[in-house]
Formats: C-alpha cells, sequence, structure tokens
C-alpha cells in the first residue's frame, strides 16, 4: 500500500480530479427531502421484501463495558438463527462486538456465514496515538474479525486537520489487508451536514469499503437527513468513478418502520445495487426482535406477545 | 418478493422492490349525481336549465353533474350577494366576521381528509400533495386573514380602510380549494361579499366547500358559488359587481382588463409566468435537483408560478443534468389517489393537447428531449414528465407558458448574463435562485423583476407572504397585508400623510 500523499493544511483533499467537488449541503432541503420519502406508504409484499432484507443485512450489536462471554454467545447464536420457530428468517449479516470478544464469537458462528465485526482505534472516542490505533486494528483481525469497525479522529477533524484523519484510516486500512474496513464518522459531534459529507468524501478516499454513521454511543445517530448525505456522498463518488462503497447506519434505528424508511431512501437514492449485505448493512442490537415480530404480524396477519422472541 | 439476480459470489442485489398499492380510500367522499348553484345560502337549479359533467382526469369517468350558469344565474347570485352585503355583512361587527373566518379554517382541518380526496378525484393532483400541501394552506389562510378582520385600521395606519361591496371572483383549476381561500379569506375579512365560479373541470370542492358554509352557520348570501365555463367567468366581469380578482391565464386577463376599462370596477390580475429557476455551480448540488423537480413536476406543472426555464451554470450543467435526469427515473407517475404517487394526471384533455403541441415544437425547433422509461395509465390524461436540453431563448418552449410537466434547460456563464436571460420575458410572477452565497442571493433578487423569488427552494407559499407579478403575470398582491388592500377602500387616502 502507497504511502498516503502529503496534505496541505486547508481542505484540498488528495482527490483524484475526476472525483466529485466536495460542494456543501443544505440544512432544510435535505431534511424537507428526508421526510418526503419517508412518507412512502410500504406495504404488505413490498413491506415484507423490506424486513426480510433488514434482517439479512443487520450486524446485531452488543457494545457494552459489560460484555461477557456468555452475553456474546448467546448474542452469536441469534445472529445464526434469528427465529427459531420461523426456518424462512434468514441470518443476520454479522455480529459486531468489542476486541476482547472477537474468539467468542468466532467460535460460536463458526462457518455460518454470520461475519464477526470488531470495533477498533480506542472505540468509541479515537482518543489515543496512531499506533496504538492501528495496532489495535491489526490485532482484532488475527483475533479472528472479518471486518474491522474504526471510528476517525474526531478532535482532528474538527480542528481541522483532516490530513490526520485521512492519514490514519490509510494506516488502518493497510494493517488490515483485506479484511473489511466500516469507518465511524459519529455524525453527532460533527455539527453539520456539510462536515457529515466533508468526513464521507475522505473517508471514502482513504480507502473505506463502509462508511458508517455512529458509535451508538450519543443520543444523535443515525437520523435519516444524516444517512441521506451519506448516501448522496457515495452516489458522487460511484458516478464519478464507478466504485461502490457500503453505508452502515447505526444507533437509532430501533424499529421496523425506522428500517424501511432508511431502506426506501437507499432505494430512491442508489437504487436496487446497494439493497444487500454486501453494500448496506444496519448497525442495531434492539431492532431485530422489531423486524421479526412485524415479519410475524405481516404472515399471520397478527401481532404476537413479545414474549415470544427471544431476549439475548 | 424479488428475483434474484446473481453476480458473482457477492450476495446478490434484488432485481426490483415494488411498492405495493397503497391508495387512499374514496369512500370518505359523499358525491352527488347534481349540483345546484350556491346562491343565498342554499343549491338551486340553474335557470339556463344547463348542465356539463366533470370528470375524473385520472380514468375519465364522469363524477357529476354541474350547472352551467347564464347570465341570468350570474345576475342573480350578484343581486343576492348585494343584498347579504347591505342588510348587515357590511354593518357586522370586525370580530363577528372574524369568528366566521375561524370556523372555516377549523372545519376545513377536520374535514381536511375528505376535501384531501375530492381534490385529487376532480383535479388528478397526487393525493401526497392535497394532503400536504392544498388543505394545510387553504385552511391557514383562513386563520391568517380571520386575523386581520378586526386589525384593518392597524393594517393600513393613517387611511380609513372601508369595504367594497360585493367581490366576483374567478379561479383556476391547478389549485380549486387554494385559490377559493385566496380569495375567499382576504374579501370576507375586508368585509365584502362574494361571488365566486371555480374553474370548469374542477368545481367539485368549491361545491364541498358550500357545505362548510352551511356548517359555520355563514349567513346565507355572503360567499355564493356559480358554475360554469368561461361564459359564466364572462358575465360575472360584466355584472354588478365592484372587483373582479381572476386568477388564470394571461390570454383571458388581458380580456377581462379590456372589458373593465373605464368601468369604475377595481380588478386585480394574477396571470401566467415562465419563472427562471437560476443554479449557481457553488450550490448545495443535490439540494438543488430537489428544488428543480418541485419546481416544475409539482402538481404536474400546472403552477403559474413553476420553474420551468432551468438556468443553470455552464461549469456545472453536466453532473447537474446527469443528476436530475436520474431523480427522473425515481418519480412515480400514476394513480392520484396512491400515497406513493410523485405525478399525477393532466388535469383535462384540452391541456393535455395544449403540452403535446408545445412538446413537438421543442422537438421540431431542435431541443433534445430527455423522458424517463415510465408506463402510463391507458385510460384518463396523462403525460412523462419531460426535460429539454440544447434550448434557445428563442424557442417557443423557452418563451411560451406551457402548464407542464416539462421542463426547459438554458444555460449561463455570469451572474449579468443570468440576470438578463431570466428578465427576457414577457412574464414576471417568480424565480428561483440557488447559491451558497448570502449576498449574491440579494444581488439577484434586486434585480429579477419577478414579484417572488425564492432562494434556495421553491414552490413555497405562506399566507403571510405576498404573491403577485410583475408585467404580463398581472398585478394586484394576495397573501400577507398586501393582499387585504384590494378589498379595501380608502376615505380621503392619502390625505392623512400615511
Amino acid at each position: 500500500m502507497a504511502q498516503a500523499p502529503a496534505l496541505p493544511t486547508g481542505f484540498e483533499l488528495p482527490l483524484e480530479p475526476r472525483l466529485p467537488r466536495i460542494g456543501s449541503v443544505d440544512q432544510v432541503a435535505v431534511e424537507a427531502r428526508a421526510t418526503d420519502l419517508s412518507r412512502r406508504s410500504i406495504k404488505r409484499e413490498a413491506k415484507l421484501f423490506a424486513l426480510d432484507l433488514a434482517v439479512r443485512m443487520m450486524d446485531l450489536t452488543t457494545l457494552e463495558g459489560a460484555d461477557t462471554p456468555g452475553k456474546v454467545a448467546a448474542l452469536a447464536s441469534k445472529a445464526m438463527r434469528p427465529d427459531p420457530s420461523d426456518a424462512s428468517i434468514p441470518s443476520v449479516a454479522a455480529v459486531c462486538v468489542y476486541p476482547n470478544l472477537v474468539q467468542t464469537a468466532r467460535e460460536r458462528v463458526g462457518d455460518s456465514g454470520v461475519k464477526v465485526a470488531s470495533v477498533a482505534t480506542a472505540f468509541p472516542s479515537g482518543q489515543s496515538p496512531t499506533d496504538l490505533k492501528v495496532a489495535e486494528a491489526r490485532r482484532v483481525v488475527e483475533l479472528g474479525a472479518d471486518e474491522v469497525d474504526m471510528v476517525i479522529d474526531r478532535g482532528a477533524f474538527l480542528a481541522g486537520r483532516y490530513a490526520k484523519v485521512y492519514d490514519e484510516i490509510v494506516q488502518v486500512k493497510e494493517a488490515i489487508g483485506e479484511t473489511h474496513l466500516k469507518v465511524i464518522l459519529e455524525v453527532g459531534e460533527l455539527g453539520t451536514y456539510d462536515n457529515v459529507r466533508r468526513a464521507s468524501l475522505l473517508a471514502i478516499a482513504a480507502g473505506a469499503d463502509f462508511i458508517k454513521t455512529s458509535t451508538g454511543k450519543l443520543s444523535s445517530s443515525a437520523t435519516l437527513p444524516v444517512t441521506l448525505v451519506m448516501l448522496e456522498a457515495i452516489r458522487d463518488v460511484f458516478e464519478e468513478t464507478g466504485r461502490r462503497v457500503g453505508m452502515k447506519p447505526a444507533g437509532g434505528i430501533r424499529n421496523a418502520k425506522q428500517a424501511v424508511q432508511t431502506l426506501v431512501l437507499v432505494h430512491e437514492t442508489l437504487g436496487l445495487d446497494w439493497l444487500t449485505p454486501d453494500l448496506f448493512r444496519f448497525g442495531a442490537s434492539s431492532l431485530l426482535n422489531d423486524v421479526l415480530m412485524q415479519i410475524r404480524k405481516e404472515k399471520t396477519g397478527k401481532y404476537q406477545s413479545p414474549d415470544y422472541f427471544t431476549i439475548d | 418478493m424479488a428475483e434474484l439476480e446473481q453476480r458473482g459470489d457477492r450476495t446478490p442485489a434484488p432485481a426490483k422492490w415494488e411498492y405495493a398499492s397503497a391508495p387512499e380510500s374514496r369512500e370518505i367522499v359523499n358525491l352527488q349525481e347534481r349540483y345546484g348553484l350556491f346562491v343565498g345560502g342554499e343549491f338551486i337549479e340553474p335557470r339556463s336549465g344547463e348542465y356539463y359533467r366533470t370528470l375524473d382526469p385520472s380514468s375519465e369517468e364522469p363524477l357529476a353533474e354541474i350547472p352551467q350558469a347564464g347570465a341570468e344565474d350570474v345576475a342573480l347570485a350578484v343581486s343576492t350577494a348585494r343584498d347579504a352585503f347591505e342588510d348587515g355583512w357590511s354593518a357586522a361587527a370586525p370580530a363577528e366576521r372574524a369568528k366566521y373566518l375561524y370556523r372555516i379554517a377549523r372545519i376545513l382541518q377536520e374535514r381536511s381528509r375528505e376535501f384531501a380526496v375530492l381534490e385529487s378525484l376532480n383535479g388528478g393532483k397526487p393525493i401526497r400533495e392535497s394532503r400536504d400541501v392544498d388543505l394545510p394552506l387553504a385552511a391557514a389562510h383562513f386563520f391568517y386573514y380571520a386575523g386581520w378582520a378586526d386589525k384593518l385600521e392597524y393594517a393600513f395606519p393613517h387611511r380609513r380602510p372601508k369595504s367594497l361591496g360585493v367581490a366576483g371572483q374567478i379561479i383556476p383549476w391547478n389549485f380549486p380549494l387554494l385559490m377559493l381561500a385566496w380569495k375567499i379569506a382576504p374579501a370576507l375579512a375586508a368585509g365584502n361579499t362574494v361571488v365566486l365560479k371555480p374553474a370548469e373541470t374542477t368545481p367539485l370542492s368549491a361545491l364541498l366547500f358550500c357545505d362548510v358554509l352551511r356548517q359555520a352557520e355563514l349567513p346565507p348570501g355572503v360567499v355564493n358559488i356559480i358554475t360554469g365555463d368561461g361564459a359564466t367567468g364572462a358575465a360575472l366581469v360584466k355584472s354588478d359587481v365592484d372587483k373582479i380578482a381572476f386568477t388564470g391565464s394571461t390570454e383571458v386577463g388581458k380580456a377581462i382588463q379590456r372589458e373593465l376599462a373605464g368601468a369604475g370596477k377595481k380588478l386585480t390580475l394574477e396571470l401566467g409566468g415562465k419563472a427562471a429557476n437560476i443554479i449557481f455551480d457553488d450550490c448545495a448540488l443535490d439540494q438543488a435537483v430537489e428544488g428543480i423537480v418541485n419546481g416544475i413536476y409539482f402538481n404536474q406543472g400546472h403552477v403559474c408560478c413553476a420553474g420551468s426555464r432551468l438556468l443553470v451554470q455552464e461549469s456545472i450543467y453536466e453532473p447537474l443534468i446527469e443528476k436530475l435526469k436520474r431523480r427522473l427515473t425515481t418519480l412515480r407517475v400514476g394513480d392520484p389517489l396512491d400515497k406513493n404517487t410523485d405525478v399525477g394526471a393532466i388535469n383535462s384533455r384540452q391541456q393535455l393537447e395544449k403540452i403535446e403541441e408545445l412538446v413537438a415544437a421543442g422537438k421540431e425547433e431542435g431541443a433534445e428531449i430527455y423522458q424517463p422509461p415510465c408506463r402510463l395509465p391507458e385510460k384518463g390524461y396523462w403525460f412523462i414528465p419531460t426535460v429539454f436540453t440544447n434550448v434557445a431563448q428563442s424557442y417557443r418552449i423557452a418563451q411560451e407558458e406551457i402548464f407542464g410537466p416539462v421542463l426547459s434547460v438554458l444555460t449561463f456563464r455570469t451572474p449579468d448574463e443570468a440576470i438578463e436571460k431570466a428578465n427576457n420575458t414577457p412574464y414576471g410572477l417568480s424565480a428561483g435562485v440557488w447559491t451558497e452565497k448570502g449576498s449574491r442571493i440579494l444581488w439577484m433578487a434586486q434585480r429579477l423583476e419577478a414579484g417572488v423569488i425564492w432562494a434556495n427552494t421553491y414552490n413555497r407559499f405562506d399566507p403571510a407572504s405576498p404573491f403577485g407579478g410583475y408585467k404580463e403575470s398581472g398585478f394586484g398582491r394576495e397573501g400577507g397585508r398586501h393582499g387585504l388592500e384590494p378589498y379595501l377602500d380608502f376615505d380621503g387616502a392619502e390625505a392623512f400623510g400615511g
């Protein structure tokens, strides 16, 4: 992997000439557009289709100080077989855990096809020296992670030190090789949609396979307008270069309705090509059970008690 | 369920995701087979004895029979309004007038679903728009002018406002109920009585509105609704009214102005437009694309202030047009009552023919046409959302109002050139400016000859904001404090030095 090019201190990203201009985002208009799209009425077979997709796209997540091997093993089982009473429910895309629990998750999911994702780079704050962050990313891959969810250094970003943010992503990418890299922007700390767009393009330029909204540790996370802004950045990169970058909203998506609204956003912004777990994931913990409940409601016409869905 | 398309060893993307149809129920609307003229608080049979059929433009299915009011009917409605004015309405306490306006506003809110469905049924506009735009705004206009009714002296300090008498009002088919609200609310707030004629093709919401008036217990004769075609409108213009307010085509507006020359009647005209929507290269691009779409495809482009001429800075032309074309492929054209429909039916066969004629002219003149792949229903009046690129200022599609979902794209290089091209039209109703630079917005707004200028948005309305045109787009303002003025006389007007 080549050394990251040196950057001037301004906002001159090392974007290829063919990459889109950075541009700006109009807050009022982007929020209005997201609201408009959230009003699409998705019913019956169209809804069932979206709910099934939402399960297959899920990164089932637990990121607590109190996580134990027992907790993670249970989560991994749920990931492979979300609804034991309905064989048509697919397994989720991945389980997402802290580095110390990667091995437990790895052993439990085995060769089921469910991936193991680990957060890294001093998650959630990212406030550690670069070499430690790079070492941590390398180590989680050794421990068996298929995917690494790294955080950007928001302190550096907000101080205008974009080159540092960029370099770190490049170094982490280099350290983990072919392992799938998701870059968390932590949009709740970026303050403006303009910053979300800049950080998205910067992460993509530095080599992110996916861009991800949030750590889940803040109250402000994967809102529809934020997701839309990031999807539009992905679309601009695709239109200019043909490169497909994935998207992962995380945090704040707690019910099936929000998940369906988000998928409508993806469908009408990026088209059908992005409606696959290869290019779109939901980062969530409590979302899965609501989706399962809605699927059963669509199939049987009745709501069932939450007691029928396992808590893991 | 979607069919899956295999692509290497990756997880395949689905081949399609069709949204299941989500129609709003028609059940809430009770249509009569035949309607009467609403005069003096009652539905009466027309003395003309004539009726015509009103249709659902999305299916060409007849909905009801509507009276064709003749000169005698018009005269009766006007004299009824005159009596109501003299017998009490002009002397009623201003707060009383406010009371009725508040009631009307509340009832419209309560019955908004019913009105929204009817508006989409008779006019062809998507339910999403009638539900989220037409109805809330119509109610807002009544609320807004209710507030002014007992504060007219404060609206015009040092002038003594006085009501005019009977206002004759003629409204178009593009926003039937909203245009009714724009006309009736200020007229009543100012203490006048009204004879209103809805458009020939879209009379039903105005007729349902009569029911609201009765529910609000508005005194009989204060508002009279007469239906019919252009001949009815012409009779109303010639009748014994004190004021004519007209919204519609520039051609008819000119005829009205000729007719009223020297007649001593007050007149306001809100006519056509060919608005420039101006895109600078520093704008927020994706949001500008949304604004362009909202500017020209909102209500099938049946909007007098539609952003029908897109002026794009040449440096941003290619990516912008690419984005716009892509966005057009996601527009959902079809059943107006489906909650997912973005673009509904063209209002009438006549209008469809006019659009087709101008689009044919555009192709012939050498403009390049783009239409997204789109399956239109077999029955009804439909037109695919269309973009013309390579348009010269001299083409008819750059000069004439199409009043349909057809956008003409032109380019410019500098702000001066943008102004020059934008103003180079007989119209002057509205304009849009898209730039991140606040100072440029102000610079442009000072130079654009248009009554309404939107910055980084388009087709936004608020009852507090005056609306009206320059040049052949008409005169007089509707909305805001300014909207009261055409419905008032002022004693010793400027003598107070106000």
